[in-house]
């Protein structure tokens, strides 16, 4: 720690003697860890965003998450199942070697290895093809139109470093030996990690051979996590920290009120949705024995129908939520003002109860997690006394996230009648949303592996194909529309809401609040 | 005397082994690892394959043994969060739980015993009453409570101490870090020690003010005041050195506990010690590190048993009569 400071203090010194420009060091503080640094060893946003800041995939997303050249300059498909991609020229990783077209090929080996969690960023069968030092082939199967969406958090690795230290292998949890990758960084981005100790404290400083014009002022980044919310907005309100999150809604107005803190809000492009069984011939838990009400789609809009949503807006979620009618957030799909939800009427809600035969109602039990969306409980509470007006009784089964997963998903045998669950497409697409939640499957989850309801509508399935290699973007949307609404006529899923983010943030410091929940210290400013 | 002994070390064997079957049955309750382990759109095949790579789908008694035979050699395994050696981490966070304890048992001394004293020799003074009805504040208030309670007051509000965190750390020797050596180490060691200590803090004041009140009514010193020793003497030379006899025992004990249950504490403040790294990993399934957590707190609490046994047998001398 000595020997840091010094090494600092020297460095420090010697940037006072260039110029006068005071260095800014960024603390912020998150609610998770950031645990091993190999970027292909969780598929999960906190760890993609902080890796990012160290890391750069070929494309990045803006702070209005549209795609932008990054480690390529540009790309064109020349042939409908080829892409080119020509790499950007001068780049450096924080080394110093030099980022060729033998990185990407080595990074597209390593992310669809063994005990790599990012295996679909690039598809199967895809092959690539170095054309020179600066000109990458991906050479596909068939069309695909969305293949570069989720590049921005496929970050390429130097393959000279990697080799070097013996780090081929994506780091995994069975490992016996500590994998260096999962201890050090090595990318192209604005910032290097210089030292990381899992759980306790990160520490990123600028890095100056950086490829594209540095647009923060931000010299050294400090991240620490913090677990417990009450400290994390104590750490913010004392001035401890310039930026805090996620911070609870019940503290946003403290935080507002606070002189020198601000708390940004903003849609969120996680889907909050409830899914119903209609797989299973006599439901798990239900007093309705020998048949399963819930292949009714009468019933299904019943219990659309007896949704107070505003209710649940304003009540539950502070009015920190968007209502919605379809699967996927509006900011991520241009037809999506098309649709609109059944409105709330517990009164039609009953006759149509009574018309499927269930008049007086039945009994269902609900999973719901407690600890993994904003206030997903309490909505869970909200939806159980709603559906009570019309007759059902719910009983709610709330646990902890790592057992509720463990229940509702294909490893517990989707173990569950009823349930409340967050999605978001990780390529920004719909495509993502129908291939996973929308499509047929059988019991052990081959298809689509959460649709944990298990509907098989094979209309939806075979747009869902269409969808795949539907180049014309015009003709695209209008086929996802087309999916879209045969879900939302058979009332497959009940859409909610997407929930709010909310970033504490010290007013000295201007940052972009991305829909995606990424934090990207290259759009910092701290004065 | 070894006889003694070695019955002792098998006793602590056996309640060693009973800790791990039994931390080893919980872990079959508390979730699915593998969902904390990959994101949520990997495929159920790799769930599959990385279950079968952790050996999770051994039968249970293939997996207990597995798990006796390393933790015999010390080896815990691999976190499952920080992909690290459960060891290593281990090793990294308890200096910063072992100077959060000391800090905290010391402060409850320096604090609890002078107050002890005065309460005990001042019945009927209204400092006394004050001292007892804080020390009730400090038995049924929980920790987190205090802890948010302290950071509102004097991190938020007054801006005195840092609410979370060691601070700057100095590294001594290749694995010890402290936080003794910097002014914000020291700052930010006030409010958790507080927050830790207050419990055995008003424990060791009522016990002294206890047996203060009880040794004040003995023979010898009602005589010693007769023979017109002088007060300070014969409060602190004859009553306070028969007081300490109980508090150095429950002082022993409690460090123990200090040790064990800094879990509250350590998360209230972010303390990196291995009470919050327990935590974390029950919230995220991380099984060898909840495991060698708990195999750890065993193992302190049976040697600490284990010595007050072994000092009994020196102290107690009719442990010692009457044997062959």
């Amino acid at each position: 720690m000595i020997k840091r400071t010094v090494v600092i203090a020297a460095a420090m010194l010697a940037a006072g003697t260039g110029s006068a420009v005071q260095a800014e060091t960024l603390k912020y503080a998150f609610q998770g860890a950031l645990n091993a640094l190999d970027p292909y060893s969780l598929n999960e946003t906190f760890t993609l965003s902080s890796l990012g800041n160290a890391y750069e995939g070929l494309t990045r997303r803006g702070a209005d998450l549209a795609i932008e050249p990054a480690l390529a300059e540009s790309w064109e498909i020349i042939e409908p199942n080829r892409w080119r991609f020509h790499l950007r020229k001068g780049v450096k990783f924080h080394n110093g070697n030099d980022f060729t077209a033998e990185d990407v090929a080595f990074s597209v080996d390593r992310v669809r290895s063994e005990g790599s969690d990012l295996t679909t960023r690039v598809p199967a069968d895809a092959k690539v093809e170095i054309v020179d030092d600066y000109t990458v082939d991906f050479v596909l199967t068939g069309p695909n139109p969305i293949l570069n969406y989720e590049w921005d958090t496929f970050y390429i690795m130097d393959k000279e470093w990697t080799t070097e230290n013996d780090a081929v292998k994506v780091t995994s949890a069975s490992d016996t030996t500590p994998n260096y990758a999962a201890l050090h960084a090595n990318g192209t981005g604005p910032f290097k990690i210089v030292t990381h100790e899992a759980g306790v404290k990160t520490v990123y400083e600028k890095f100056d051979g950086w490829w594209d014009e540095a647009k923060h002022n931000i010299d050294t980044v400090e991240f620490t996590p913090i677990g417990s919310d009450a400290t994390r907005v104590a750490a913010l309100l004392s001035g401890e920290m310039d930026m805090v999150y996620p911070i609870p809604v019940q503290d946003i107005k403290r935080i507002n009120d606070n002189a020198g803190t601000v708390a940004l809000t903003g849609p969120e492009l996680r889907t909050i949705f409830l899914g119903m069984d209609q797989m299973r011939d006599e439901l798990l838990y239900s007093d309705v024995k020998g048949k399963n009400p819930l292949k009714d789609a009468r019933v299904r809009k019943a219990f659309y129908q007896a949704i107070d949503i505003e209710g649940i807006k304003k009540k539950v979620m502070r009015d920190l939520s968007n209502p919605s009618a379809i699967m996927i957030s509006p900011l991520l799909f241009s037809k999506s003002d098309e649709f609109e939800r059944y409105p709330y009427d517990p009164e039609a809600a009953k006759a149509l109860l009574a018309e499927a035969g269930y008049a007086d109602g039945f009994s269902i039990g609900m999973d719901c997690p407690n600890d993994r969306y904003v206030n997903d409980e309490s909505i869970c509470q909200a939806v159980a006394s709603m559906l009570a007006r019309i007759g059902v009784k719910v009983n709610l089964n709330a646990q902890p996230k790592a057992k509720y997963f463990a229940k509702i998903l294909a490893s517990g045998g989707y173990d569950t009648s009823f349930y409340l669950l967050g999605w978001t497409p990780s390529s920004f697409d719909s495509w993502n949303v129908l291939d996973n939640l929308m499509n047929c499957r059988d019991e052990s989850g081959k298809g689509s592996p959460f649709n944990n309801g298990g509907f098989c509508d094979e209309k939806i399935d075979q747009l869902t194909d269409e969808i795949l290699v539907e180049i014309d973007p015009e003709k695209r949307d209008n086929l996802i529309a087309e999916a879209f609404r045969i879900s939302h006529e058979n009332a497959y899923y009940i859409p909610l809401h997407q929930q709010s983010l909310a970033w504490g943030v010290s007013d000295k410091l201007d940052v972009v609040l991305r829909a995606d929940n990424q934090f990207k210290f290259r759009f910092v400013t701290k004065n | 005397m070894i006889g003694f002994a070695a019955r002792r070390i098998l006793q602590a064997l056996i309640v060693m082994l009973v800790v791990a079957l039994l931390a080893f049955t919980m872990f079959r309750f508390v979730g699915d690892p593998i969902n904390q382990m990959v994101g949520i759109e990997t495929s159920i095949e790799e769930r599959e394959a990385l279950r079968e790579r952790l050996g999770l789908n051994d039968p249970v008694a293939v997996q207990f043994f597995r798990f006796i035979t390393n933790a015999a050699q010390f080896d815990f395994g691999t976190s499952y969060q920080f992909r690290q050696p459960v060891s290593e981490l281990f090793a990294k966070r308890i200096p910063a739980t072992l100077e959060l304890s000391f800090t905290s048992a010391l402060f409850a001394l320096i604090v609890g015993i002078p107050m002890g004293i005065y309460a005990g020799l001042n019945r009927e003074s209204p400092i006394s009453k004050l001292f007892l009805s804080v020390s009730l504040i400090g038995i049924s208030l929980p920790t987190f409570f205090i802890g948010i309670l302290l950071i509102f007051l004097f991190s938020v509000t007054l801006q005195w101490l840092p609410s979370f965190g060691r601070g700057e750390t100095v590294q001594i020797g290749s694995w010890w870090t402290t936080g003794f050596l910097t002014i914000s180490g020291l700052k930010a060691l006030i409010l958790p020690s507080i927050t830790l200590g207050l419990y055995q803090m008003t424990l060791i004041m009522r016990l002294i003010r206890a047996e203060m009140l009880e040794v004040i009514r003995t023979d010898y010193i009602k005589f010693a005041r007769a023979r017109g020793l002088p007060d300070r003497l014969v409060n602190f030379r004859h009553a306070l050195k028969n007081t300490l006899v109980p508090v150095i025992t429950i002082t022993g004990l409690q460090l123990g506990a200090i040790i064990a249950f800094a879990t509250i504490t350590e998360t209230v403040f972010q303390w990196p010690g291995m009470g919050l790294m327990f935590l974390q990993a029950v919230q995220n399934v991380d099984i060898p590190i909840m495991s060698a957590y708990l195999m750890l707190t065993a193992f302190l609490f049976v040697t600490i048993n284990f010595i007050v046994d072994i000092l009994y047998f020196f102290i107690d001398p009719r442990l010692r009569v009457g044997r062959p």
